[in-house]
This record gives C-alpha cells, sequence and structure tokens, in this order.
C-alpha cells in the first residue's frame, strides 16, 4: 500500500497505458473524429461511418501482414504487390475460368511469394525488408508480363467481391463478415497457440528461442507463407471495393499499411504489439485521410502533415507505453 | 593476400561487370564508346542514390526518404534555376547541396531525438520530402542552366591521349568518381569514419567506447542527404527540369547496396560495391534492351538477381558461421 502511495498519478498513468496500450489509441481516434466534426458539422453520420470502416478493413488487413512479421522482427513489403496480383488475376480470370476457380488461381500466386519470402527469410537467413523488397519486384513484373497474354479476354468484378467490397447495412459494411472472423482468428492466434507464441518469443530473442528448441525456419516460412495468402485475400478485398483493376491497385496502400501497424504500437523490432492496437491504427489512418481531403489542403501540404502526424503519434506513443 | 580477401566482394562485382561487358559486345557487336557514355550518364543518379543509402546502412540504420530527397533537391534546383544566369546557377547548386545535407540531417536529428526507429522516421519523412516537393513544384516544371546541364554529357578529352581513347572515358563518371571521393576518401580516413562503422557494428560497444553515437548517427544521415542533394541536381541536369514525383531510386539504391556487399545491419562495407552494383543493374537492363527482351522481364530479372545474390550471400554466411564456429 505504502507503495502505491507513494506514487505519483503521472506513474500511475503511465503504467495503465503499458498495460492498455490500445486505450490512449482509441482516444485519439475519438479525438479525430470529434476534430472532424467541429470542422466540417454533419459530416459524422451513418454513411460517413460505414464508409471510414470500409476503407479501414482492407487496410487493417494489410496491417496484419506488418504486425505478424514484425513481431518476429521481420517486415513483408512485399503485400503491396502480392495484393495488386492477386486482384489483377482474379479481374481478368473471371471470364476465363469462372468465379469459383479465379478465387483459387489468384490466391495461388500470393501464397507462393510468401512461401519464397518465407524460403529466404527462414531458411537462407536473408534479411525479411530486402528479401520481400526482392520479391516484390520479381512479382511486379511477372504480373506485367501476365497482363500482356490477358490483355484480350477484358476483366470483371464478380458480384460478390462488389457486394462484400461497398454494401452497407446501416453504419455496417457487408466486409465485415470477412473481417471480423479473420480479426477473431488472427487475435486468438497471437493469444492462444503455440504458434502466436512463437512469433513473440522469436522477435523477443531469437537466439533463446532456438536455444529452447524453436525451428526457427519452420516458423518463418508458415508466416510469411500466410502473411502472402492474407494479402492475397486482401486483394481480393480491395478489387470488390474499387471495382477497378490495375497494376497498381493497392501499391500505394503498403506503406500506409507499415504505419498503421507501427502507430498501433508494434514495435518494428519484433516481441511487442497486439492486433487490436493495429485495427485501431488503420482506422486512425483513415479518418486522418478523410480529414485532411476534408479540410481541402492541397495535395503537397497534405502529404507533409501525414507524415509529420505519424511520425509524432509513434513519437509520442512510444514515450507513453515505454517501459522505464 | 589481404586485399584480396578483404576486397573479394568488390572484386567479384568487377569480374561481373566485366564479364557483362564481354556479354555486351558479344550480343551487340557494335556497342562502343557511345554506349559507355550514355551507361555512365543513365547509372549517375542511381549511384548517387546508392551510396546514400550505403552510408546510412552502415552506420546501422536505413533510409526510405531517399528517392523523395532527390525529388525535393531536383525541383528546388530546377524552380531557382530557371532564368538565372550561369554566375547564379553555381550558387544554387552549392546552395541545393547545403539544403540537402540540412534535410539528412533532420533526417537523422529526428531520428536520434524520437528514439523512433530510422526506417519509421524515414517513412515518415518520405511522405514529409514528397509533400515538400510538391509544394515547390506541383508538375514537372523549371529549368536547368547549360552549365549544369552539359556537366554530365559526354567523354573527356584529355591532352594527349587519343580520340578513340579518350571518347570512352565518359564525363557522368568522372563527375561521380570526383563527388563521392571528395565526400567519401577523407571521411573514410577521418574520426567520424572509424565512428561510424563502430556503430554500424554495435551501438552499445561504440557508445561505451566513448563515440559520439548521437553526433555521429545525424552526421552519417547528413551526408547521405548530401548524396541524394547530388543524385536530385545531376537528374535535373540529365532532364533539363524538375519533377517532384520521387523516380525509382528507393528501391534501386537497396538493391545496389545489398548487392555492394553493404551488409543491412551496418558494419561492413563501402561506397564502391554499391556503386559497382549500379553499373552492374544498368548493364543488365542495356543487354536485355539489345536483346529485345520485353522491358518487363527486365524487372524480374533484376529482381532475381538481387534475391538469388542475397540468398547466395546468406546460405554462405551460414555455412562461414558453423566453420568458424566448430
Amino acid at each position: 500500500m505504502t507503495v502505491a502511495a507513494a506514487e505519483g498519478p503521472a506513474i500511475r498513468i503511465k503504467r495503465f497505458l503499458s498495460e492498455y496500450p490500445v486505450v490512449p489509441l482509441i482516444l485519439l481516434l475519438a479525438a479525430l473524429v470529434v476534430a472532424l466534426e467541429v470542422i466540417r458539422p454533419g459530416i459524422v453520420n451513418e454513411r460517413w461511418i460505414a464508409n471510414t470502416i470500409k476503407f479501414a478493413i482492407p487496410l487493417a488487413m494489410l496491417a496484419s501482414c506488418q504486425t505478424l512479421t514484425m513481431l518476429t522482427g521481420g517486415i513483408d513489403l512485399s503485400v503491396g504487390t502480392i495484393a495488386t496480383i492477386s486482384s489483377f488475376v482474379m479481374a481478368t480470370q473471371v471470364p476465363l475460368a469462372g468465379t469459383a476457380s479465379a478465387v483459387v488461381i489468384a490466391l495461388v500466386p500470393a501464397f507462393l511469394l510468401g512461401l519464397v519470402n518465407g524460403f529466404g527469410v527462414g531458411i537462407c537467413r536473408v534479411h525479411p525488408l530486402i528479401m520481400t523488397l526482392g520479391t516484390g519486384l520479381i512479382g511486379i513484373g511477372c504480373l506485367q508480363v501476365y497482363q500482356r497474354f490477358v490483355i484480350a479476354t477484358g476483366s470483371e468484378v464478380p458480384d460478390f467481391l462488389a457486394w462484400l467490397g461497398t454494401g452497407r447495412i446501416w453504419i455496417l459494411p457487408h466486409s465485415l463478415l470477412l473481417f471480423v472472423p479473420f480479426a477473431v482468428a488472427v487475435v486468438f492466434m497471437l493469444r492462444r497457440t503455440g504458434f502466436g507464441r512463437l512469433l513473440y518469443a522469436l522477435g523477443d530473442n531469437e537466439n533463446a528461442s532456438r536455444l529452447s528448441g524453436v525451428r526457427g525456419w519452420q516458423v518463418f516460412l508458415a508466416l510469411y507463407a500466410l502473411s502472402g495468402l492474407i494479402a492475397g485475400i486482401t486483394g481480393l478485398l480491395y478489387l470488390g471495393l474499387i471495382k477497378a483493376p490495375s497494376l497498381s491497385l493497392v501499391e500505394p496502400r503498403l506503406l500506409p499499411a507499415v504505419a498503421a501497424a507501427v502507430i498501433g504500437g508494434t514495435s518494428i523490432f519484433g516481441g511487442r504489439g497486439t492486433y487490436s492496437g493495429t485495427i485501431v491504427g488503420a482506422l486512425i489512418l483513415t479518418v486522418l485521410t478523410t480529414m485532411l481531403t476534408v479540410m481541402q489542403i492541397p495535395e503537397g501540404t497534405r502529404r507533409l502533415l501525414f507524415g509529420v502526424i505519424i511520425l509524432a503519434v509513434t513519437a509520442i506513443y512510444l514515450r507513453l507505453t515505454e517501459e522505464s | 593476400m589481404g586485399f584480396f580477401r578483404r576486397e573479394s566482394w568488390n572484386l567479384g562485382l568487377v569480374a561481373i561487370l566485366a564479364l557483362l561487358f564481354v556479354l555486351t559486345k558479344v550480343v551487340q557487336p557494335n556497342y562502343g564508346a557511345s554506349g559507355i557514355v550514355g551507361l555512365a550518364q543513365a547509372a549517375l543518379p542511381f549511384a548517387f542514390a546508392a551510396a546514400a543509402q550505403a552510408i546510412v546502412v552502415i552506420v546501422g540504420g536505413i533510409d526510405l526518404s531517399i528517392a523523395s530527397m532527390m525529388a525535393v533537391t531536383s525541383v528546388a534546383a530546377a524552380v531557382m534555376m530557371e532564368g538565372a544566369s550561369e554566375g547564379q546557377a553555381f550558387w544554387i547548386a552549392l546552395f541545393i547541396l547545403a539544403l540537402g545535407t540540412a534535410m539528412g540531417a533532420l533526417n537523422g536529428i529526428l531520428i536520434v531525438l524520437t528514439r523512433v526507429p530510422d526506417i519509421v522516421v524515414t517513412l515518415a519523412m518520405l511522405y514529409v520530402w514528397e509533400g515538400v516537393a510538391l509544394m515547390i513544384l506541383k508538375a514537372p516544371g523549371g529549368g536547368a542552366s547549360d552549365w549544369l546541364m552539359g556537366l554530365p554529357i559526354g567523354s573527356i578529352p584529355l591532352p594527349g591521349v587519343p580520340e578513340s581513347v579518350s571518347s570512352f572515358l565518359p564525363k557522368a563518371l568522372l563527375l561521380l568518381v570526383v563527388c563521392i571521393a571528395v565526400v567519401w576518401v577523407p571521411l573514410k580516413r577521418s574520426k567520424l569514419g572509424l565512428q561510424i562503422y563502430a556503430i554500424g557494428s554495435s551501438e552499445q560497444a561504440a557508445y561505451r567506447t566513448g563515440v559520439p553515437v548521437k553526433r555521429s548517427k545525424v552526421a552519417a544521415y547528413a551526408i547521405a542527404g548530401l548524396f541524394a542533394a547530388m543524385g536530385g541536381l545531376v537528374l535535373t541536369a540529365s532532364t533539363g527540369i524538375g519533377a517532384p514525383i520521387p523516380g525509382p531510386y528507393l528501391l534501386a539504391s537497396v538493391a545496389a547496396v545489398v548487392l555492394g556487399g553493404v551488409v543491412l545491419g551496418g558494419g561492413r562495407g563501402g561506397l564502391l560495391g554499391p556503386i559497382i552494383a549500379v553499373f552492374i543493374l544498368r548493364l543488365v537492363r542495356t543487354i536485355l534492351t539489345f536483346l529485345a527482351v520485353d522491358p518487363n522481364v527486365t524487372t524480374i530479372v533484376e529482381g532475381t538477381i538481387m534475391v538469388a545474390v542475397v540468398m547466395v550471400g546468406g546460405v554462405l554466411a551460414l555455412r562461414g558461421r558453423r566453420r568458424s564456429a566448430a
């Protein structure tokens, strides 16, 4: 009791925050929404909320790849390319192979690229940043070559993807049907399964976990293959959301996905981070983007502010949750 | 023997480069002086980007904002040089170099002050510099002085050397060597250079030995900014205008650094390797163009080379470690 009494409120707040790191993020999100309502009264309505969630969902899925790989001290910079590939292959295969087979055909390259990443990172011990950058480069080249062969077939966005990507009931977009089970699965995996614990262990201290019998290469292989698969599924969702397949559909979303994971409190050095934080991070970025658009700031200033805010939030958050 | 072992990676790169030149000659028998001059010109901005990335990687970081810094310096130069006299243009070029150094230093200061990981800070700064470039110039425009534009074009007319030999010496290569050497050679021999390598090897050990880690880190980023500014000036010089949207220099710089034997994580490698790697990557592109290969396949080949090299390098490193452990 005496110890607790001797602690100042500042220390107690800090301890509370390091125990519940999502709380300040949710507060920030709420503050941003309030600020938005002040700037443009009436903007926060059913449609806006649904739209925000709709755009945050695929971003959060793409960011999950970053969270999972960052937990082990890695990163996956190929997810933008992988998602673009799966969306483009999907759109072009629908008229050729039918919707059901197209889904499978679209996810195969995503899984394979992920597997190659895992092979490089886990078995050849290549730095994840370089490995995923390289496979991303290869992937985009392959996609451009592939485009030559399907240029005549045209493309088609299947109805169910459009329904999933753009539909909504009240403030709930249909894509929640995909996202809620997905998020629950990821959180469950991280908190309750051996695989999740291995990710944290490898990120915390790779040597120690290896000495305690963890076969790191198997975990990395599975992790990056999973990351590729998630990116592939996200690509399909983006296709339904944007409905215009292109060779750079998801590419510009890669860095925001990294930012969402980082803002959400995932440490890029590994061992620390939660998926719930990442989801809030994705929401924050989405609201921020709307805010900068609504304020009618010119493009240049908008990017500048975006960068400054990412940096500021990360720095402050780091200070708040840091264990002293 | 020591020289060969120490420089084994660079010697390997030179051998590959020589092999590629032979291959180019086989594929395109009339590849000659003009081809080499063109190659050097095309490689110039990539080489500066690689040099900038290399020094940051040596200190143990990574800079994702290099391409955006090149864009900022390029548009700033283009805007200021439009309508300026030749004499003014010289001072403008100096100012741009100072600007780049300051931008790099700001990156470094933010990394040191916020204690946010390098990759995150420079990711955020990528947006910031992109924004700044767009604020300076919304669409490609501006101008460049003739003096600057002429700098990397053509070959060096050496007195006493026959034209047939001197035409093989591109001015761009001379420019590159001079610019890099003026900064890098004194740096590598100085205390700061040693400190940069020390921090890259082990930040904690460097700190405990009394290296001013923060200051040296900022200095490394500042020098990277300086190289990026050189790259930006070269971009403006080669096109005559400034473009606010960053080119493909970020990915290329990382690829060249890795191929060039600079280890991600820091402490090892130099600038020579990455620059040779830039020429290798450019030459591969040239060969594939001569072979009339689809330019998209070229991207695949480039990526595959990069991945294959780092994979083989990784496996070799692993073996070496096992052997030394046994």
